[in-house]
């Protein structure tokens, strides 16, 4: 949910919109944000799953310090989301393990 | 290769107020950040900074990050963005690593000001999506105005945690509970009473057990601590919440320090490990460490420390007579101190005289030929 009006901050107004793709669908983000903040505002909140267990990780530091946001990014894997900024026609998906070059073996 | 007279490493407070101390002696410095956008953690602060008029006080964190930024330009410091120092090496050299690139810079004097890290919790669910770090969540809401979740359940009542919570409650999430291990709160009554006059339960003397849900956090069960910190599971509660965050404090982050061969010393009141430093802050020959890197305290603190490092490397550079640098660094540490006074500052005071005091020990064995 984006915070359209803040008692300090004022109005979010004149933002500048880019499309970009998460795991096929498609979402409305703000030129400047991080891909964490667009899936976060369009109710996304599962990144990753882990390696061995599957299981669901999201954001968790959102400075780029923990890894636990990574994704794949246009077709590369482990890009931090909460530090790489959207751009037009970025195609995200949920990444599965070490994503699919990212893998240690087969 | 990239030669400067001055390295700053990280664009926070710190790095920032460090590299407008020394320009303004036409130090020529580069500051490097790994981040995309510079000012560090500052302007998630939208809260006004406390102390007196001379730290701005009163002025929100987010417009002094501004007028950093401002300064900045103006002594013509370079910033490099999304640039990572990934190492440090002997004759002052340091690795940094920008677009795939790496690079090595060599300075004539080299400050840290990589900041620290939020701490974590261990406890069954807390790796579900949803749980998430206090500076995450305040990252979120004031930079990116984007709200993590809308029921949040806060754990830790040191200053971050209390303010993230009224901060969330600004952005207009509801904050369900904040929970408390210690049988005080940790941070100023100030903020604590500014959630409990919101109708904020705080519970001290409690600790979440585990955080539940298939997904994504849906809830967290709560329970009693003894005087020993254990909990009793037999007056266990659930709470339901989308959101759990972390306030449980910060831990400096030193590996560059550690890879510059500082002596390192255990400060619990300053968040842990830190390099020792001298009164100048250095921690070797020709680098020094500013911000929470030696020390945990708060922004304001932090551009001082910046600043007493840049005053002494423009002195050391030849910029600025022993004189006219010994007047600007008295008028900063008189600063400093009144920012380490009060219920909390004089615990911190105290401690950074701790660390100076042991790095003075070290260098007289060192003298001594016992190290």
């Amino acid at each position: 949910m984006r915070i359209l009006n803040h008692p300090i901050l004022g109005e979010l107004k004149d933002m500048e919109t880019v499309t970009i793709y998460c795991d096929g669908m498609e979402i409305l983000a703000i030129r400047g944000e991080p891909i964490a903040a667009a899936l976060l505002a369009a109710g996304i909140r599962t990144f990753r799953k882990t390696v061995k267990t599957g299981e669901p990780r999201g954001v968790y530091c959102g400075i780029g310090q923990c890894n636990d946001c990574i994704m794949e990014v246009n077709g590369v894997p482990n890009v931090r989301t909460c530090v790489t900024l959207v751009e037009e026609g970025m195609i995200i998906k949920t990444q599965e393990g070490l994503g699919k070059s990212g893998g240690l073996h087969d | 290769m990239i030669n400067t007279e001055l390295l700053i490493i990280g664009g926070g407070p710190a790095g920032l107020a460090a590299a407008i101390a020394a320009g303004k002696y036409g130090v020529k410095a580069i500051v490097v950040d790994e981040n995309p956008l510079p000012g560090g953690q500052l302007f998630k602060q939208i809260h006004k900074f406390f102390g007196s008029k001379e730290h701005k006080a009163g002025t929100r964190g987010n417009i002094i990050g501004q007028q950093l930024l401002i300064e900045v330009e103006k002594v013509g410091a370079q910033v490099m963005l999304n640039t990572r120092a990934f190492g440090i090496f002997d004759d002052n050299i340091v690795g940094i690593v920008s677009g795939g690139k790496s690079e090595k810079v060599v300075a004539k004097k080299i400050i840290l000001a990589t900041g620290a890290s939020e701490n974590a919790l261990a406890f069954k669910g807390s790796t579900l999506p949803g749980v998430m770090t206090a500076g995450a969540a305040q990252t979120f809401i004031n930079v990116h105005r984007v709200l993590p979740g809308r029921r949040v359940i806060m754990i830790g009542t040191g200053n971050v945690g209390l303010i993230t919570s009224y901060q969330l409650m600004q952005a207009g999430a509801e904050v369900v509970a904040v929970v408390e291990a210690a049988p005080n709160v940790g941070g100023y009554d100030v903020h604590a009473n500014k959630l409990r006059r919101a109708g904020v339960p705080i519970y001290l003397g409690h600790i979440v057990i585990e955080a539940f849900g298939d997904s994504e956090v849906c809830g967290a069960v709560i329970a009693p601590v003894d005087e020993k910190f254990q909990p009793d599971l037999t007056r266990s509660f659930t709470i339901e919440c989308d959101t759990i965050c972390f306030a449980v404090g910060l831990t400096p982050r030193i590996e560059l320090a550690q890879m510059a061969e500082a002596s390192t010393t255990f400060i619990g009141a300053l968040g842990g490990h830190l390099p020792l430093h001298d009164n100048r802050l250095k921690i070797g020959k020709n680098i020094f460490a500013a911000g929470d890197i030696a020390g945990v305290e708060e922004a304001s603190t932090a551009m001082e420390e910046g600043r007493l490092a840049g005053v002494v490397a423009a002195m050391d550079l030849g910029k600025l007579s022993e004189d006219d640098g010994n007047v600007e660094i008295e008028l900063i540490n008189e600063r400093l101190s009144k920012l380490r006074s009060g219920q909390f500052g004089l615990k911190r005071a105290v401690a950074k005289l701790e660390i100076i005091k042991q790095y003075d020990e070290l260098l007289g064995r060192i003298n001594n030929g016992e190290e």
